[in-house]
């Protein structure tokens, strides 16, 4: 079969769902005809709190809205549909979310029969439990040691992180949508160029620059469809939205978003190096890249994992100091409070954080103006324990010893902090994320088992 | 050209951001935070290259950490930027957290003084 000189990916929005896709650049973009339409719906940006309690932190709604935009476009030009990272985290119940959207779309639009490929990216604690157990060692990134029996213990949720390999397997079978658990986002949109025969080299940064969308043009504004283009010999990428346009500045720009390096980014299966990057402005609006180099990697393919794990409950209490002695001796007041909840909660596995806004609240350690230079102060008061009862108590105990407070000078002896409230309120529990690290594998196929059914068609 | 650059006496010191288009923080994974500095003129990112009051090891002293906190630090001459990136004390979300996206770690960047001449000619 001749293969296509040049593949065009529609990307509408960096994060579907998570904000609705804007439908004008959408619907100018859809009208091109392009050969696929891909999406990344998810980021371990939103921290460790939704994979660990399993839930979106997208509307519903949003999420229905892009996914029909997507939909109907691709079905009706007849093209394949490609998500990743469903449901904000990849986590198996999102996946089965986003499957039962697509089914219920394609009911309510009568849609033709086709094939609807999805692959989960849960992996079961008990897998990676036998593979330390045989003496693999799970690496840590980012500087973190090596993962320990202790640390999978306290994990609740791992998703691992697919590179493009699920998708091109299931685009072999034929799927005209998929549906990805946890992903790599470059590899949701380098997937079918590779499959389609393009260089490697220029698939990953096809995928990195699509990723998020709008973000990579200017001016800044979100939400709004790009297109990408790859050949044998660059990639060329094309702002949809009427104002907004690709340039030199904004693609190489973007190169940096949420990323350590603006060099390099790491997938299961080596490396994208942009070292050697050469942009252009090709026309108005597009951006034409040359040069990037795809490094595979040596041995094993290593697999990220990421991993929650429930620490407790959550409170928070607020209080506001105006004294200005008693904003003097701040520091003071803290030790008094910390000091009496440790006293009645001895033994009980607490934490529990005052952050003084007006002083450091917002950088802690990380903020260089050490004087306080504020004529008023907000404290609040983070507890977490490991039921809700005792959360409480100890959010409350450290929120009102402020008002308590002990101070030799203090004029106001009728009480040291104000409240809004006089009470502590409750929060989604805390989590933390017990896993950042990769898992060597000999199949990259299998942590992520394709499965195919086939939706619409239905009789009226 | 930047405005800043034309109009200020030679001798004088400007803030970076008067020089910089965008200064943001922005979590990179779940355990790093970092910081981009863009320029939209070549002019003011060679000028601040060339101060030398960019490096890792100011920056280490102005957030009150050890340099071996920096992860990453690269001067991005396609973007006019420089980038440098920090381990956060604990992974974002973490009991304690402050800031869970990392995104108002920048501030302290603002008031850098740039100095408009280099100081030591050789």
């Amino acid at each position: 079969m001749a293969r296509k000189k040049e593949l065009r990916i529609l990307c509408p929005n960096g994060h579907l769902g998570f904000a609705p896709t804007k439908e004008e650049s959408f619907r100018i973009g859809a009208a091109t005809k392009p050969d696929y339409y891909c999406c990344d719906s998810g980021s371990d940006d939103i921290g460790p709190a939704p994979l660990g309690a399993d839930k979106s932190v997208s509307m519903y709604e949003w999420q229905k809205h892009d996914l029909e935009l997507m939909l109907l476009a691709a079905r009706e030009q007849g093209v394949p549909m490609i998500i990743g990272s469903a449901g904000d985290t990849g986590s198996n119940s999102r996946v089965d979310l986003y499957v039962q959207i697509i089914k219920d779309l394609a009911k309510k639009h009568r849609l033709p029969k086709f094939k609807l490929a999805y692959f989960y990216s849960e992996v079961d604690k008990a897998y990676i439990k036998k593979k330390m157990e045989q003496g693999i060692v799970i690496e840590g990134l980012d500087g973190r040691a090596p993962l320990t029996m202790e640390d999978l213990e306290k994990t609740d949720r791992i998703v691992a992180v697919a590179g493009v390999h699920p998708y091109i397997k299931a685009l072999e079978m034929g799927a005209d949508v998929i549906i990805g658990g946890r992903s790599s986002d470059c590899a949701v949109f380098a997937a079918p160029a590779i499959k389609e025969g393009f260089p490697e080299d220029l698939a990953y940064y096809l995928g990195k620059v699509l990723e998020c969308a709008s973000f990579c043009a200017e001016p800044y504004g979100a939400k709004e469809t790009v297109i990408g283009t790859i050949t044998d010999h660059d990639v060329k990428v094309t702002a949809m939205h009427p104002q907004q346009r690709c340039t030199i500045a904004s693609v190489s720009g973007h190169a940096m978003y949420e990323r350590s390096n603006p060099y390099y980014e790491y997938v299961a299966g080596g490396m994208l190096d942009m070292t050697n990057c050469r942009y252009e402005q090709y026309d108005e609006k597009t951006c034409r890249i040359t040069g990037p180099k795809f490094i595979p990697v040596e041995g094993k393919v290593k697999v990220k994992l990421e991993g929650s794990g429930k620490v407790g409950e959550k409170y928070i209490g607020i209080a506001g100091i105006r004294d200005p002695y008693t904003i003097q001796h701040i520091d003071q007041v803290i030790d008094w409070a910390s000091s009496q909840v440790k006293e009645s909660f001895s033994g009980v596995d607490y934490h529990l954080d005052f952050k003084i806004y007006g002083k450091n609240g917002v950088m802690g350690d990380l903020e260089p103006v050490k004087e306080i230079r504020s004529h008023e102060l907000c404290v609040i008061v983070e507890g977490i324990a490991p039921t809700k009862e005792l959360a409480e108590a100890i959010t409350l105990m450290g929120t009102r010893q402020l008002f308590y407070a002990r101070l030799p000078e203090v004029k106001g002896t009728a009480g040291t902090a104000a409240f809004v409230v006089d009470e502590v309120l409750p929060a989604t529990a805390a989590y933390r994320w017990t896993m950042n690290h990769v898992i060597p594998v000999d199949d990259p196929m299998e942590l992520f088992e394709v499965k195919m059914i086939e939706v619409g068609g239905d009789p009226e | 050209m930047n405005e800043i650059l034309t109009k200020s006496p030679a001798g004088k010191h400007v803030k970076l951001a008067d020089l910089a288009k965008t200064i943001r923080s922005k979590n990179a994974g779940t355990d790093k935070i970092t910081f981009d500095i863009i320029f939209r003129e070549k002019e003011s990112y060679e000028l601040v290259k060339a101060s030398r009051r960019i490096t890792r090891e100011s920056i280490a002293k102005l957030f009150g950490i050890p340099v071996e906190r920096i992860s990453d630090f690269v001067e991005f001459d396609p973007a006019y930027a420089i980038k440098f990136t920090i381990y956060r004390s604990a992974p974002s979300g973490s009991p304690g957290e402050r800031d869970i996206f990392g995104c108002q770690q920048y501030a302290p960047l603002l008031d850098i003084e740039i100095p408009l001449e280099p100081e030591h000619k050789n």
